[in-house]
């Protein structure tokens, strides 16, 4: 797992609630059998006119210029700011594996789906609980002020303005999350390594388990 | 302490807790398909790791399998490589593996249960978010990731927190001509996509007792819809009686014993649920999603709802999007909506009683001509080879559905089988996404009795009107 200490970038606003994982990599991309290469596709069918297929040079597709990602200085955007549910649907990784190559190392919503959510974290990327009120001020903060950026630091469980010429236009934001998954993160632990120390005991467990249920 | 089903499936795996407040948990069943496994043989390979447990795993190709006659072909070539890794990974890692010419091959949610490698008091992973689909058995089930996957493979256990319990309690059971899917789309536009974020939710009372084991996976099916990651209902004798005599259920004395230990597996009387929400399951009518969410549902006689009636300025631009990309206009009835295509299938609908159900309504009534395609995707050969044992194909046939080989079809279309831009859908799958079906479909989630009743009328219509009339 990658670890996960502080990001300093432009924020990109997706001003959408319910973004499924479909939309952030639509299923033709699931079938590689690789982790990497799907960030040129990522939201796929928001970001382009015509209709995407695995292995095609993304170069020569139209764009679609009213998608935020499609907008400078957003193409170079680290963190994204978006709405609630972000990432619901299917478990495909394929979700946090596209926005990690694209750039994202951050996002931003006032809620996340589950198993999206857990999928972050083993990739590396931060996914931030703010509230709705929360949330929306910093629309309205990035909004107003194009390609602001933020600088997110999970030690400390603060945002701050990227740049200190800004800073009078955000007081520090305190986040929260939980312990478990800051330590493995900032940590970017291999966490199959991790259970393996206790081998011993997931074998004693399995031992007694499976002799009170033989049937297993 | 009174516990839940949740807090005993739970407690019964937990073999360790962690330092930073998460747990260990053990996990008996691990199924895989060739869409979210690849990457993790590969994690395990690079790091030299061999496989846990391996009789805890087994394997079907579903996602991207064509299911037409001559399909053991792949003509797609990156279809066929995805396919051909899961063999080659099935087969070095020596993992049971349904192949396609198999007759126990299917999705891999019907065949779990159908095997019987689905128990109860298990708890049953797989990398795709509809495992919770195995709920149904009082198991404790829940999609993963692939590094999860991986994790698995390796471990056997998986790093969890404990979720909060909710509890959905309908009153009396639904009415004729209403099912379990029709229940699963009103609790999702109830409590909305992100309703059971954070939960383990149980659904209990007379409306879920008078289930089927189909109707109960139908509904613990579409939990993650709802937002729950896992689903699950408390066993009673229909959970025993569908388990009992399966291929991979325990047999003789093994029987006896594991029949005594999962009568345990329901909710104390004065257990305590962190939500607890009730339904009147006898007044809930056909349901039909209009929108790319599936919380954006109506019962069928209802008009289109109206954004501005929206007090929620986020939801109501969600709305809007949705009739933009939709194609439809608030305030408009269902009945004005033509299905392009029809999808009988998927994992929340394929199995033997939801084709009945469906074959029911076709039965002596012909396909609408306004309908381009009318599918019928079985979710295995075993429920493919039953509905042709009970003529329920011919039916179809006779009406004008086609009658194809199992896999996940066009509910996600990773095959050729898919919708065209701007074509709508009535589907028995799980999901209306923009995109799912098809670049540009519009899917509008139905039963099966719903969605044979709209292939017929050309029409969105009440199934139970479609009855009352008698076949032609
Ligand atoms: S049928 Fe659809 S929802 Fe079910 S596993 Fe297949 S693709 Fe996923």
């Amino acid at each position: 797992m990658k670890a996960f200490t502080q990001v300093t970038g432009i924020v990109a606003p997706l001003d959408r609630a319910n973004v499924d994982t479909d939309q952030i990599i639509p299923k033709q991309f699931l079938k590689s059998i690789q982790r990497t290469g799907f960030g040129p596709n990522l939201f796929d069918e928001w970001r382009y006119l015509d209709q995407g297929f695995p292995g095609q040079d993304y170069t020569q597709r139209p764009l679609n210029k009213d998608f935020v990602l499609n907008q400078e200085p957003y193409t170079q955007a680290k963190i994204l700011l978006t709405r609630q549910n972000f990432g619901c649907g299917s478990s495909r990784e394929h979700a946090p594996w596209a926005l990690d190559d694209f750039g994202f190392r951050c996002i931003i919503a006032p809620s996340f789906a589950d198993i999206f959510y857990n999928n972050c974290f083993k990739n590396g990327i931060l996914p931030i609980q703010l509230t709705e009120e929360q949330v929306e001020n910093l629309f309205h903060l990035v909004t107003e002020n194009k390609g602001f950026t933020f600088t997110v630091d999970l030690e400390s469980q603060t945002i701050k303005a990227g740049d200190e010429s800004q800073s009078h236009l955000l007081d520090e934001i305190k986040f929260d999350i939980p312990a478990p998954r800051k330590s493995s993160l900032l940590k970017g632990l291999d966490e199959i390594g991790e259970t393996l120390v206790h081998s011993d005991v997931i074998r004693a467990f399995e031992e007694k388990y499976h002799s009170a249920n033989p049937w297993l | 302490m009174a516990q839940t089903l949740y807090d005993k499936l739970w407690q019964s795996h937990l073999v360790m807790d962690r330092d930073d407040g998460s747990s260990l948990i053990y996990i008996d069943r691990h199924l895989l398909h060739e869409v979210t496994s690849p990457q993790a043989f590969e994690g395990l390979r690079l790091a030299k790791r061999p496989l846990w447990r391996l009789k805890a795993n087994v394997a079907t190709a579903d996602h991207n399998v064509p299911t037409t006659p001559d399909r053991e072909v792949i003509k797609d070539e990156v279809s066929r490589i995805q396919v051909e890794t899961l063999g080659r990974n099935c087969s070095d890692f020596d993992i049971t593996l349904f192949d396609l010419a198999d007759r126990r091959q299917g999705i891999v949610h019907v065949v779990g249960p159908e095997q019987g490698l689905t128990l109860p008091g298990m708890t049953v992973v797989c990398g795709d978010s509809h495992t919770s689909t195995h709920g149904a058995f009082g198991a404790l089930a829940h999609g993963i990731g692939t590094s999860e996957v991986e994790h698995v493979l390796a471990t056997q256990c998986l790093v969890q927190t404990k979720s909060k319990n909710m509890r959905i309690w309908v009153d009396s059971p639904l009415s004729a001509g209403v099912t379990a899917k029709d229940l699963a789309l009103y609790i999702c536009g109830q409590i909305g996509t992100a309703g059971g974020t954070g939960y383990a939710l149980e659904f209990a009372g007379p409306g879920i007792e008078a289930l089927s084991m189909e109707g109960r996976m139908t509904l613990c099916n579409m939990a993650i819809e709802a937002g729950a990651r896992a689903g699950m209902v408390a066993v009673d004798q229909t959970t025993i009686d569908y388990i009992e005599g399966r291929d991979y259920a325990p047999k003789g004395e093994n029987w006896e014993k594991a029949v005594a230990a999962w009568k345990q597996l329901h909710s104390d009387a004065d257990a305590v649920f962190d939500r607890d929400i009730k339904i009147n399951g006898a007044a809930i009518e056909p349901q039909v999603s209009w929108g790319t969410s599936p919380e954006m549902v109506i019962s069928v006689n209802e008009p289109l709802p109206l954004p501005e009636n929206e007090v929620d300025s986020v939801k109501r631009d969600g709305m809007k999007r949705a009739y933009e990309y939709m194609g439809l206009t608030p305030g408009a009835a269902l009945a004005d909506i033509t299905p392009d295509r029809v999808f009988i299938g998927s994992c929340t609908n394929s199995r033997i009683e939801d084709l009945r159900a469906a074959a029911e309504v076709a039965k002596g009534r012909k396909v609408s001509p306004k309908v381009k395609q009318a599918l019928v995707v079985p979710g295995s050969g075993l429920v493919k080879a039953q509905a042709e044992k009970e003529g329920l194909d011919v039916i179809f046939k006779e009406a004008g559905f086609e009658w194809r080989e199992p896999g996940c079809s066009m509910c996600l279309a990773m095959n050729a089988d898919r919708l065209e831009q701007g074509e709508h859908c009535a589907s028995t799958s799980n999901r209306n996404f923009e995109g799912r079906q098809g670049y540009g479909g519009r899917t509008h989630l139905v039963s099966p009795a719903t969605a044979a009743a709209a292939a017929i009328a050309g029409a969105f219509v009440d199934v139970r009107t479609v009855m009352n009339q008698g076949a032609q």
